[in-house]
């Protein structure tokens, strides 16, 4: 077991390297393969009407100027020990991990990103606890009292939550929960540190509304599995033993079908921790969905690049859990 | 071999079709049961998966149930055991154990009789046995409803009945996921926890069926060891005769949910009645027999059970249906008695059985030696 996830780690550590050398050959080899020259990528650093020494100081801040494999290096130095910046006559320090110079705000990109990690995390993680509790629960009664009015129900409205979009769910839950009946007036980020009831209050829109679609697939999804386990020998053997329905359904249906919906639910919260884009822009979240589109709209390559391997190193992550956490549950896989 | 209290059959099975109020078992036997019908209602119609079924059974014997996939034969002993509740299944007649009828008894009390006082081997033991717990923790979970003792000691005994089923280090292996043990020990496994409580009966549903050759001999010595051991009654489903012809003292022939031929073991090997059982005698490899005879199948296959023929279901697939003057086709054949405690569903007379049976040992099945046990 221990063999198994040092093992993994260290696969981890590859992936990233290998996620980080395609990242930065996207966005820094393939315009120079095109043609762009470092000075032009440096003009992207500066003002409307930059002066040409303030564009070539800026090329040797950044060693635009250096081959691409030095700047990998120079990019990975900077990941783990931090980075210098000399501009002659100061020397700017980017702390670890440094994803370099934003063009636009000429700020370190690392404390921006981090500053809007926690929305997203709350917004994922609470959003993740409603749906894992709503999904898994409606799925199990309904795999359970199969064909009756309850299943066809909530296999309805979960066909309902797959279906619908969230920037439509979303809006009429502001519309309605938030501008009709102000339940929940406020929509505005506000740390857990400061005020944990605020910090629920403000967010449970967001939370329903991003849970509502995940649940909806999660109830399906435990349905199907729940249907197939509860069919299986070893369930009519638990009831051969005379074991109570419940203990026969719960211990030996339930652990079993939970398992695949274990891995959806890893990969599931670590592609939501990079950034739960349409949810954050429908209620206006500042998370790391919001800092993705503003990178984009304006095309700030260091900040596209720290949050592609921020998002990377969440789904890795979620990966190395996920596997951890089957070996833990499925002894198959750990002898 | 002495027959057992099960007198009179044919008139005690109609008496209780006729609703005439049945108090309680006809004999003193453990296990009675009487005119068993289960039949699930379907989209496509009734399928009469078990149809009058009726046979009886003591401590320390064994009775064998035979027949093709699909003729009722894991339906009645699911029925036993009770697991058709929850299901839709429709289930009349009686089912005797020590006097209690289980077939009106509440689902909870026979779920505390179920693991306690019968208890079931399944065809695949990998299926089976959970993957996700050790092969202790599912004995032990069975001795635990059933018994007011510590986790402790139920491992314990879980490690005992381990041992007592012949697996090699049980203090070790205890701890083992089924995935860790070989095919045999798996179904060594599957009877310690079946035979945890002690139970009365023990239906073995197809114990071998998914075991290699090799270990099936193993696995119906161990059956019939225990059996002695522990002085339980043995129910075997099988389609193998060899098995049957093995452990059981009485064999139930069942074709498409109904009772074909009911006697003991001699009477089944050496003097059967039905068609259907000379069928599967004569479609069963025999060391007795030239090598170079080929063996005889049954021509067809097995009924549907939502559209049985007409009259004696076995009929379309029966050489001698045209002996009967077109009953076989129009009239069901009712269980009559051809010898003491030997019972036959078929239209042909007693000495016309004889007869057939005595060519067929003259031809097809010559030069099979027909003295007592057979191979």
């Amino acid at each position: 077991m221990v063999t198994f996830i040092i093992r993994r780690l260290i696969a981890t550590v590859f992936l990233l390297i290998v996620v980080s050398m395609i990242t930065f050959a996207i966005f820094f080899l393939i315009p120079r393969l095109a043609g762009q020259t470092s000075y032009q990528l440096a003009t992207q650093y500066v003002g409307r009407n930059p002066t040409r020494a303030a564009v070539l100081q800026i090329e040797a801040k950044l060693h635009l100027n250096e081959p691409i494999y030095a700047q990998y290096g120079r990019f990975l130095r900077g990941l783990v020990f931090g980075e210098h910046y000399n501009s002659g006559t100061s020397t700017t320090y980017c702390p670890p991990p440094c994803f370099g110079y934003s063009f636009k705000s000429q700020q370190p990109v690392w404390p921006q990103m981090v500053s809007s990690l926690p929305v997203t995390a709350s917004l994922a993680i609470g959003a993740a606890v409603l749906w894992l509790i709503g999904g898994v629960t409606i799925g199990v009664i309904s795999a359970l009292r199969r064909g009756t009015i309850f299943d066809r129900f909530s296999m309805g409205i979960a066909l309902a939550g797959v279906s619908l979009p969230i920037f439509f769910t979303g809006l009429i839950s502001l519309e309605l929960f938030s501008y009709k009946w102000p339940i929940f007036p406020n929509v505005t980020f506000v740390p857990l540190t400061q005020n944990p009831l605020l910090w629920a209050r403000n967010l449970v829109l967001p939370w329903v509304t991003l849970a509502f679609l995940y649940a909806a697939l999660y109830a399906r999804l435990t349905r199907a599995g729940m249907l197939e386990t509860m069919s299986e020998d070893y369930i009519r053997t638990a009831r051969a033993k005379g074991l109570q329905e419940r203990t026969v359904i719960v211990r030996h249906g339930l652990r079993a079908a939970l398992t695949p919906i274990i891995t959806i639910f890893g990969m599931d919260l670590g592609a939501l921790l990079g950034g739960a884009i349409i949810t954050e822009h429908t209620f206006s979240l500042n998370g790391l969905g919001q800092f993705t589109v503003l990178a984009v709209e304006n095309q700030d390559l260091p900040e596209i690049l720290g949050v592609t391997m921020l998002a990377a190193f969440f789904i890795i992550i979620a990966n190395l859990v996920v596997d951890i956490l089957y070996a833990v549950v499925d002894p198959r896989v750990r002898h | 071999m002495l027959r057992r209290g099960r007198a009179g059959g044919g008139l005690e099975q109609q008496e209780a079709a006729a609703g005439v109020s049945v108090p309680g078992p006809g004999s003193s036997s453990m296990l009675e049961v009487r005119d068993l019908k289960i039949h699930f209602p379907t989209d496509d119609g009734l399928v009469k998966a078990v149809d009058g079924v009726s046979f009886s059974l003591d401590r320390g014997r064994t009775l064998g149930i035979v027949g093709e996939s699909g003729s009722g034969k894991s339906v009645t002993s699911l029925g036993i055991m009770g697991l058709h509740h929850g299901s839709n299944a429709d289930i009349s007649g009686h089912i005797w154990l020590d006097g209690e009828d289980l077939v009106p008894a509440s689902a909870a009390r026979v779920r505390q009789l179920r693991g306690s006082k019968i208890a079931m081997i399944f065809q695949d033991p990998l299926s089976s046995l959970h993957p996700y717990y050790t092969v202790g923790y599912q004995i032990a979970e069975a001795y635990l409803i059933h018994n007011k003792v510590s986790k402790k000691a139920a491992k314990e005994h879980a490690v005992d009945m381990l041992g007592r089923v012949g697996i090699p280090n049980p203090q070790t292996r205890v701890d083992d996921y089924p995935h860790q043990f070989s095919g045999g020990m798996r179904q060594r496994a599957m009877i310690a926890m079946a035979l945890s409580c002690d139970p009365e009966l023990l239906i073995a549903d197809e114990p071998t069926t998914a075991l290699d050759v090799t270990v099936q001999a193993q696995i119906l010595d161990l059956i019939s060891s225990l059996q002695d051991e522990f002085g339980s009654a043995v129910i075997i489903i099988t389609h193998d005769l060899g098995v049957v012809a093995e452990l059981a003292d009485d064999i139930l022939v069942m074709y498409a949910g109904r009772m074909a031929e009911y006697g003991t073991a001699e009477d089944i090997f050496d003097r059967p009645g039905h068609p259907y059982a000379w069928g599967l005698l004569s479609s069963m490899p025999r060391l007795d027999r030239a090598r170079t005879e080929r063996l005889t199948p049954i021509p067809g296959t097995p009924p549907s059970l939502i559209n049985v023929p007409k009259g004696c279901p076995f009929h379309p697939r029966c050489a001698y249906a045209a002996n009967t003057n077109g009953r076989s086709q129009n009239e069901v054949p009712l269980l009559r008695p051809v010898g003491p405690g030997h019972e036959v569903a078929c239209h042909l007379s007693t000495d016309e059985q004889r007869r057939i049976w005595a060519e067929l040992l003259q031809t097809q099945l010559a030069p099979a030696a027909s003295n007592g046990e057979d191979a």
